[in-house]
């Protein structure tokens, strides 16, 4: 009985065994209505979520304009607010009027076209020719209220001003998204959502839940490797992973009107790299909480949260303080989701894919070697 | 020949806690070798050191040749292994799982259906292989672990606690089984915290608190015992004052009830005249019996604990204003389509111990959890103290006291604010309060604790905390619910010597358990078996019933099974 010490075996890859653990897991995943719950479900009330309930757009804003000063010119700017689709104008002879609608909330806020406002545009300085007011308890509103109000107010001192033959004209174009619906940049960020939930929450848990019911335990008793047994764990996840990424893409695409620019390979190229790092997460996370309740808490904290705040999905990156803004480097989901929305609304462009698939492999690799590291075949700790 | 496994002055330390202390042992092939101990002894850090899952962190372990810490893989490949809950994948079913250990195992793929065959007969489970291993009893879930583990042929079978939450007829046929498997030639380790299971195996390694205590085959061990276990028959007083008093006796080390006797051991090298003078006071006589492993297991550590319970003493004669202190009438409970009880009647009178047996599934749990107000009944009455439990429900409950499965104590309360809490909710106020929890905690002896939190007690202070608070209202009725399940054979001997003390003083005591010879502490043993009460006796009658010549003396076990065995015959072997 005396073979050479077989340590190194603990990372050799038999094909049999691999295929027993994959089909095993394949079988659960199918069973378990959890998750298809997180795998399937989840993502599309996400989608529904950020493309109807949640909208950054602001539409329909009520706005009260009292034009007390009945001239031509008053009622052409007055004219120009209740011609943009921004506002649903309230018109008024006299400020007095709106006051009590903007104390009730009625109004957003108002904009005074003054008795002296002839007086105002003819004076060669040109000092302030409108008041705006706004209800600043909702200032978010409030800010787009007062810069769009002047928007209005430019453009049409511009038209004006072009009128007595001014060469150059202004026109503002957007582009990738023209009718900037805030709805065409959400999908593609909740795929990134949805896919951190995949790869890090159910691969943490399903891990767990392995250590919870002793399974892992009797695995391990095999000669099963510890190779064999985390891939075993994470191809099925990965390919769920991209099941999950393909759903959600068509139903954007075919459902919620998202234009996919872009390829789909260039896509399915970024998804993979995303999966890497999320999947490394969940597996990092799994090595060191062995029980559900303790690797769903670390999952949501460690993964959704960053994925949903600090990947710029929802927050801009570049308006955030300077060390949460390095922060969202450490954060795999920054990449995918600038990647996904270029791919999305504007097309191939791979000088950005190539470096964020990088970023992405890096945190994924390290995630990975840290979780190797941890984990052994071993029921010590 | 090598041995199959050698154990050379092993430890394994979890940080500050020793679970192992330096274990010199040697297991010989082809026998099945009992690793037993109570829980916490050890046993299952000991398993997963042999299965190579934890490494010593002193000492050397051989298995089947190797190293542990040197060649995991090699043992791996050479032990089978069946872990605590069998290890099942519950979402697959039993051929699935079969087939991934057989891959796992690298079982000759040539053949591989006939070894399913073979195993799915060998374990009975052939009707079933299409059922998820979660819809299994625990008798099927642990065959079906069998078969998983002993995939790819093992040469040596390590079997942690492979009889917890099975029910004694499974329990059986395992050991057959088992029997079968040493004979081809097979090492079988088989760990367990029931020490009569010990006396089955050819050998025995003893583990307690970590320490190796005895290697060898039981009858060794029993036989130093030998002429020191005798039992007390025929006594006309109370069986437990009988005991009590034995306990007292400096020459007794261990004493317990038998249904009508009262069983003890006396000390090593003792006189016996002192238990004579008792047992003709009590007009009882004296018969030696032959020792069992228990027996010998209290000796060794020092023997069992005196017969005096402080707070049985302090309790104060319960009259009851019924004759029953607890009835239920056509007791039925169903879940959805499965019935979990089914129309169960019984009555307990004032002062009884009575015990409610059954495997796992049976429906004790259920028909407890209605009889103290925890469940509601589907149909048919409870009363406990006369107050029906569907409409006096509170009134009810104040008349009993509950003992849940694993103390149910709030480990983030201290121990004086359990006992605070436990005060609060059952009504006490005020000076009358103050003065139940000090009496409480001087008669437990919980002054060095007050601060600690309950998990941080031995386990002896924690069952005494538990039973603390589920006496501090001082109730005539008294609901245990596996109140000794992990628990080891002296602290369970303390546990019953204050049940004992009570029942005494007239309190009336439900109990349940699945240590079978723990029914013998009972007046009244109700048998229960899928849904049914099917037999309702005191545990001498029940024996009696199944005695014959070949065994003449049956234990309170022989007498489940062949009651159950019964059973299944009367329905056809049907279900």
């Amino acid at each position: 009985m005396s073979e050479p010490l077989t340590r190194e075996r603990s990372s050799r890859l038999d094909r049999r065994r691999l295929l027993a653990l994959v089909r095993k897991e394949t079988l659960q995943v199918v069973r378990d209505p959890s998750a298809i719950l997180i795998a399937f479900v989840l993502p599309i009330v996400l989608l529904f979520l950020f493309a109807f309930a949640v909208s950054l757009d602001v539409r329909d804003v009520r706005l009260g304009v009292a034009l007390e000063a009945d001239t031509a010119e008053a009622r052409s700017l007055a004219a120009a607010f209740a011609a943009t689709r921004y506002f649903s104008v309230t018109p008024a002879r006299d400020r007095r009027e709106l006051e009590p609608l903007l104390m009730l909330g009625k109004i957003h806020g108002m904009v005074i076209l003054p008795q002296d406002f002839d007086l105002r545009i003819g004076s060669a300085d040109r000092g302030p020719i409108v008041q705006i007011i706004t209800d600043a308890t909702e200032p978010n509103t409030a800010n787009f209220v007062s810069g769009y109000a002047e928007g209005v107010v430019s453009n049409w001192l511009a038209g004006r001003d072009t009128r007595d033959a001014e060469p150059v004209r202004l026109e503002p174009r957007f582009w990738f998204n023209p009718e900037i619906q805030s709805r065409r940049f959400l999908i593609p960020g909740a795929i990134a959502i949805v896919m951190t939930m995949i790869g890090t929450l159910l691969t943490a848990m399903v891990v767990a839940r392995e250590w919870e019911r002793g399974t892992m335990e009797a695995v391990m008793s095999t000669p099963a490797s510890i190779l064999e047994i985390l891939l075993g764990k994470l191809m099925p996840y990965f390919g769920l992973g991209l099941l999950a990424t393909l759903a959600c893409a068509l139903a954007s695409v075919l459902l919620f009107d998202v234009p996919l620019r872009g390829s789909w390979l260039a896509l399915l190229a970024l998804s993979c790299s995303f999966l890497v790092p999320a999947l490394g997460q969940g597996l990092l996370i799994s090595a060191l909480a062995r029980n559900q309740f303790v690797a769903a808490q670390v999952a949501l904290i460690s993964g959704f949260l960053p994925a949903l705040l600090l990947s710029g999905f929802l927050f801009e990156i570049d308006s955030m303080p300077i060390p949460i803004r390095l922060l969202t480097h450490a954060v795999a989901a920054r990449y995918f989701v600038a990647s996904l929305q270029t791919v999305f609304l504007a097309g191939d462009v791979w000088s950005q894919f190539l470096p964020n698939m990088l970023a992405m492999l890096t945190i994924g690799s390290i995630f990975f070697s840290i979780a190797a590291r941890k984990t052994k075949k071993s029921l010590d700790t | 020949m090598e041995a199959a496994i050698a154990i050379e002055a092993a430890g394994k330390r979890f940080g500050e806690i020793e679970a192992l202390g330096s274990i010199d042992a040697t297991i010989e092939r082809g026998r099945l070798t009992g690793l037993v101990g109570p829980d916490g002894s050890g046993k299952t850090t000991l398993m997963r050191v042999l299965a190579s899952l934890m490494m010593p962190t002193s000492g050397r372990v051989r298995v089947a040749g190797y190293d542990v810490a040197e060649a995991p893989d090699k043992i791996h490949e050479l032990t089978g292994y069946m872990p605590q809950r069998f290890g099942l994948y519950e979402d697959l079913s039993v051929i699935e799982n079969l087939r991934l250990y057989a891959d796992l195992r690298w079982a000759s793929a040539a053949g591989l259906e006939a070894i399913f065959a073979r195993l799915l007969d060998f374990t009975q489970l052939a009707p079933f292989k299409d059922r998820l291993a979660g819809r299994l009893s625990g008798g099927m879930k642990q065959k079906l672990g069998l078969a998983c583990a002993l995939m790819g042929r093992p040469q040596i079978l390590l079997l942690d606690e492979p009889s917890v939450g099975v029910d004694p007829v499974s329990r059986r046929e395992l050991w057959k089984m088992v029997g079968d498997l040493t004979r081809e030639g097979m090492t079988v380790v088989w760990s367990t915290a029931y020490l009569d299971e010990a006396e089955r195996c050819e050998s025995v390694l003893l583990l307690n608190q970590g320490r190796l205590e005895f290697l060898g085959p039981p009858a060794d061990l029993t036989r130093r015992l030998q002429g020191r276990s005798m039992r007390i028959r025929g006594v006309d007083t109370d069986r437990r004052r009988v005991l009590s008093e034995a306990l007292d006796l400096r020459e007794i080390c261990d004493g317990v009830i038998q249904g009508e006797s009262v069983r003890v051991v006396l000390r090593e090298g003792a006189d016996r005249s002192a238990l004579e003078a008792l047992a003709r006071a009590h007009h009882g006589r004296i018969e030696p019996v032959a020792p069992r492993f228990e027996d010998a297991f209290v000796d060794l550590v020092g023997g069992g604990p005196g017969g005096h319970s402080v707070i049985a003493e302090k309790m104060p004669e319960v009259t009851l204003p019924t004759a029953a202190a607890v009835a239920c009438r056509d007791l039925t409970k169903r879940f959805g389509s499965f019935v979990a009880t089914d129309s169960v009647s019984f009555e307990v009178r004032q002062g009884e111990i009575f015990g409610l047996l059954g495997p796992n599934g049976a429906g004790k749990s259920t028909t407890f959890k209605m009889l103290c107000g925890l469940l509601k009944p589907s149909s048919g009455t409870a009363t406990v103290v006369g107050h029906d439990l569907r409409h006096a429900t509170s009134r009810a409950k104040l008349e009993l006291g509950y003992m849940a499965q694993k103390f149910s104590l709030y480990s983030l309360l201290s121990v004086r604010q359990n006992l605070e809490f436990f005060s609060g909710i059952y009504g006490l106020e005020g000076a009358s309060r103050r003065a139940r929890i000090d009496e409480m905690i001087s008669t437990f002896e919980l002054q060095r604790y007050l601060d600690a939190s309950p998990d941080k007690l031995p386990l002896g202070y924690k069952q005494r905390l538990a039973l603390a608070c589920a006496l501090m209202h001082r109730p005539p009725v008294l609901f245990l619910d596996e109140p000794t399940s992990g628990v080891d054979p002296i602290t369970r001997r303390e546990f019953w010597t204050h049940i004992n003390g009570l029942v005494r003083r007239g309190v009336t005591v439900l109990v349940t358990t699945h240590f079978m010879d723990e029914a013998e502490y009972c007046d009244r043993v109700a048998l229960m078996y899928r849904a049914r009460l099917i037999a309702l006796d005191s545990p001498d009658a029940l024996k009696r019933r199944v005695a014959t010549a070949q065994k003449p003396e049956p234990t309170i076990e022989d007498a489940f099974v062949a009651l159950v065995e019964a059973e299944d015959a009367a329905q056809g072997g049907s279900g």
